[in-house]
């Protein structure tokens, strides 16, 4: 399947239609919305999905050494990515250090639903991956905080959080806890064990994904309103181009690791995504001064759509063509 | 019947700093507090719901305690040393109680 091949599959998909359906309900003004209490118990289910997804097919294919290198190589990005964000932003726009700062963690961190997408996507071109890539993604949370906390450390006043507080805060987050915890759970199980769980953390996901897009979008579309007031042009721009800078510099990395062509696709998501579940919640603890409205508009209201729409296939077509 | 004079304290602070005010209203030895979701709003950087969110960052809650008016100030610095850094606001207003050995 060629690149327009996979853009058009993917657009046409039930996930992004969703997705744009949201968008357009909430562009239209509609009073379409989702309960927060659904949307939480919705992410929690996708978390579990995919972690044990990944711990099962850890069990089925053993740990090897790639395993090691590729969980530190995620790291490496993770905390390099925000260093790169944060000279870009302040080099194109006039966000304050702070301001670039929070930003940049959310670029290096990523995203779990458009990890949660990423695999569907791979599901429906028939592409397996290496299990593991989720341990990767719940190693990849945590130290872009940490660079950015090393970002403003000389910029702002000390406001008695300790850094072992907050990394407890963000290292137990919710989200990160029942991924990591799903994946041994069905690294444990193994494929037999999940044979009986299967008909809901299988046969439902597409569906529970397709719901949890549909929120997605009415978050995003209500984002996008306020990004014309939040955002600059050359942060929208950042926006757009970061996620292909990320993705510029972890698809050599994937190919050096020997990754499949299913785990290179994951991995260059991994790098290119923005978060939007753990990082804000830490970024309102670590650097409060920091305006929510500008991070949380520019990864849920541009970057992931974006690579939700054009990214995902092309980082599927990138890791086709140099694992393949 | 009798009834007591007290200050009501009210604060509305985004959700992820909820920990932290509770631990701050424990040091102050305020004891009995209430902690409320706040539903939709709107403020200085417009309006906001927590309709669809996954995540605590963009939700507010409102903390209610009622304590003795000669304690106002030991109570209201330290939580006003929080609430200054993140998106909230703090009000004392006055009540009456019934109970006023409790507070």
């Amino acid at each position: 399947m060629n690149l327009v091949d996979l853009a058009i599959s993917n657009l046409l998909s039930p996930v992004v239609l969703f997705f744009a359906l949201g968008v357009a309900a909430a562009l239209a003004r509609s009073d379409l919305s989702v309960p927060e209490a659904i949307a939480k118990g919705i992410a929690l289910y996708l978390m579990m999905a995919i972690g044990l997804k990944g711990g099962v097919e850890v069990a089925r294919q053993g740990l090897t050494t790639t395993l090691v290198l590729t969980v530190l190589a995620g790291a490496v990005l993770s905390f390099a990515i925000p260093f790169l964000a944060y000279a870009i932003l302040r080099f194109v726009s006039r966000l304050s250090a702070v301001d670039a700062a929070a930003v940049a963690a959310h670029y290096g961190s990523i995203s779990a639903v458009t990890l949660a997408v990423a695999i569907e996507v791979l599901g429906r071109v028939g592409l397996g991956f290496e299990g593991y890539m989720i341990a990767v993604a719940a190693v990849m949370e945590t130290p872009a905080i940490l660079a950015a906390l090393l970002i403003v450390r000389r910029s702002r006043p000390d406001d008695g959080l300790s850094r072992g507080e907050l990394l407890h805060e963000v290292a137990f987050n919710g989200s990160v806890v029942v991924l990591v915890g799903s994946f041994f759970v069905g690294w444990i199980a193994g494929p037999a064990g999940m044979k009986p769980i299967a008909p809901l953390f299988t046969d439902l996901f597409r569906g529970m994904l397709c719901l949890f897009l549909l929120d997605m979008g009415l978050v995003a579309g209500r984002g996008f309103a306020r990004a014309r007031k939040a955002l600059s042009l050359p942060v929208i721009l950042f926006g757009f181009v970061m996620p292909l800078i990320s993705a510029a510099i972890a698809a050599p990395i994937a190919a050096m690791l020997g990754l499949s062509p299913g785990g290179a696709m994951l991995f260059i998501t991994l790098a290119a995504s923005a978060s939007y579940i753990a990082v804000p919640a830490a970024m309102r603890l670590a650097l409060p001064e920091a305006d929510a409205a500008i991070y949380l508009t520019l990864s849920l209201g541009v970057t992931f759509p974006f690579n939700l729409i054009i990214g995902l296939p092309l980082y599927l077509s990138v890791a086709q063509k140099l694992a393949g | 019947m009798q009834l007591h004079r007290k200050k009501r304290i009210e604060i509305i602070l985004e959700a992820p700093g909820l920990r932290r005010l509770t631990e701050i209203l424990a040091r102050v030895q305020v004891t009995g507090y209430t902690v409320l979701p706040a539903i939709a709003g709107n403020g200085r950087g417009g309006p906001w719901s927590e309709a669809g969110q996954v995540t605590d960052a963009e939700r507010m809650v409102c903390v209610m305690c009622l304590i003795d008016p000669a304690r106002t100030e030991e109570v209201i610095g330290p939580i006003f040393e929080l609430v200054k850094r993140h998106i909230g606001l703090i009000s004392v207003s006055d009540a009456e109680v019934i109970r006023g050995e409790r507070f």
